[in-house]
């Protein structure tokens, strides 16, 4: 009996899951930041539709993540913004902090997000994201 | 028997810092910045138990600020000003063709919860020198909110050693200040910490800080012991696979030990000891460990202290899973036999002879 009834829930609880991967709702995506060095560095996102990032800083000093094309990536190389914030795809994450941000991709494509501080994409901090159509 | 104090040792340059702003957008870094701090010139000693310490910092003219980040092996009871001959004399000893040798060549950082626990703050003509004791993290913290750009390596850096020692040296030098005081270019302003602790070890993998992989790290540790020191990684490893090369290695000459102990606060060297001279010739890829020296007399320096163990107590001795695991197996099998030899010795039973 007790297996019946836990097969039905679980049954359940996917058919939940299944109707929620249907709609076109906001998604959520943490990336966490460890050794300077994101965890997370090859995403997939649908088009259209409102994702928040997470970004969980575990490190001590401050990080960015900025994300957008090659020709935004090149002009940040050599910005000179001290700080970001109040655009969505330009996030300064203190030290020992987490941002949220939320992003809805309106064209397909594909993107990095990056560090631009001094050293930090050599050094590795560096993701792609894809928006699927 | 010599005198019971083991070792002297020369540690390294630390992580060189620019404090300027920090910006947040890549290539940013003033023209000048970390230019003007030359480099970093360390000198360690041991004796009795008490560790002392010498760092110089040269002025290279230029404005700003700049700083270090020392990992130290534990608390100093005191920070003062160095004597004015101690680093020069020693370089004169095993290099006196070369002028410009230092003990560390420059480390250029192109840097950048809670905070640490500072220990003790003073000033040193333009430095200002503060000892903290915390985790990478609160270490890291409070150089961030002091100013301190810490290049992206820097946490990662700072858990390896504060896993084993959790006191630091933060050296803020503000090179407009020295300027004001007349410092000459190339002026040194030398700072001496005396440090209590039973096992000194020279940090080496910071002076990798900030740099790639590949990037060439040179610097040169200077130990002074009172018998020829027991080092891991070894001598006999040295040249090659560890990238260090024992370059000097012989009894301190009496002349030497005169002079550094002429010097402020060197009335402390020993009448003899032995003169070790270590040079690092790697890659910043390659620099993941440290110099640890035996202080025991025991010959057998600290895998955790170099670096190659990971910091923690002992383990508890334990048989392997797979040990257990073929106990068990065995004892599955043999309780079975041994209980059916029992029942047929029980019962007289004999094997049977061949034939009958």
């Amino acid at each position: 009996m007790l297996r019946r009834i836990g097969l039905a829930a679980a049954a359940l609880l996917f058919g939940a899951v299944a109707v929620a991967g249907c709609a076109p709702s906001a998604q959520t995506v943490t990336i966490a930041i460890h050794y300077s060095l994101f965890d997370e560095t090859e995403l997939r996102v649908p088009q259209g539709v409102p994702i928040t990032f997470v970004l969980v800083n575990e490190d001590p000093i401050d990080h960015e993540w900025l994300i957008g094309d090659d020709a935004f990536h090149a002009a940040h190389r050599t910005g000179t913004h001290a700080a970001h914030g109040g655009v969505p795809t330009e996030v300064t994450v203190p030290a020992l902090a987490t941002v949220e941000t939320t992003i809805t991709f309106d064209e397909a494509g594909t993107f990095a997000y990056i560090c631009h501080l001094p050293g930090h994409e050599a050094y590795g901090m560096v993701g792609h994201l894809v928006v699927e159509g | 028997m010599r005198r019971p104090w083991l070792s002297l040792m020369a540690a390294t340059a630390a992580l060189l810092v620019f404090a300027a702003p920090t910006l947040a957008c890549g290539g940013l870094i003033g023209p000048n910045g970390a230019v003007n701090l030359l480099r970093t010139t360390t000198f360690a000693g041991y004796h009795d138990g008490v560790e002392h310490y010498v760092t110089s910092f040269e002025f290279a003219g230029g404005g700003g600020a700049f700083g270090s980040i020392t990992p130290l092996p534990g608390i100093p009871t005191d920070v003062v000003r160095g004597g004015d001959w101690t680093l020069q004399r020693l370089i004169l000893e095993t290099d006196p063709v070369v002028e410009e040798a230092f003990l560390f060549r420059a480390v250029a950082a192109d840097a950048a919860g809670g905070e640490a626990e500072v220990l003790l703050e003073t000033t040193i003509d333009a430095l200002d020198i503060t000892i903290l004791r915390g985790g990478g993290d609160e270490v890291g913290l409070w150089a961030k909110n002091h100013g301190f750009r810490l290049p992206p390596d820097a946490p990662e850096v700072l858990d390896f050693y504060a896993d084993r020692s959790p006191i630091f040296m933060a050296a803020a030098f503000d090179a407009d200040a020295a300027a004001a005081r007349g410092q000459a270019v190339g002026d040194g302003t030398p700072v001496h910490l005396t440090i209590p602790t039973d096992n000194p070890w020279v940090p080496l993998h910071i002076l990798g800080l900030g740099k790639a992989d590949g990037e060439i790290v040179e610097a040169d540790v200077y130990l002074l012991t009172d018998d020829r020191p027991e080092m891991l990684p070894n001598a006999g490893a040295f040249g090659q696979s560890a990238g260090l090369l024992l370059d000097h290695s012989a009894p301190a000459t009496d002349g030497l030990l005169a002079d550094l102990r002429s010097d402020v606060g060197m009335e402390w060297v020993p009448d003899e000891a032995w003169l070790t001279k270590v040079v690092v010739d790697t890659t910043a890829g390659d620099l993941t460990y440290d110099l640890a020296i035996d202080a025991s007399g025991a010959g057998a320096p600290s895998a955790i202290d170099a670096g190659f163990a990971p910091f923690g107590p002992d383990p508890v001795p334990r048989a392997p899973v797979a040990l257990y695991l073929l106990l068990a197996g065995l004892i599955i099998v043999a309780v079975p036999l041994l209980m059916e030899r029992a029942r047929g010795g029980a019962t007289g039973g004999t094997p049977p002879l061949a034939g009958a």
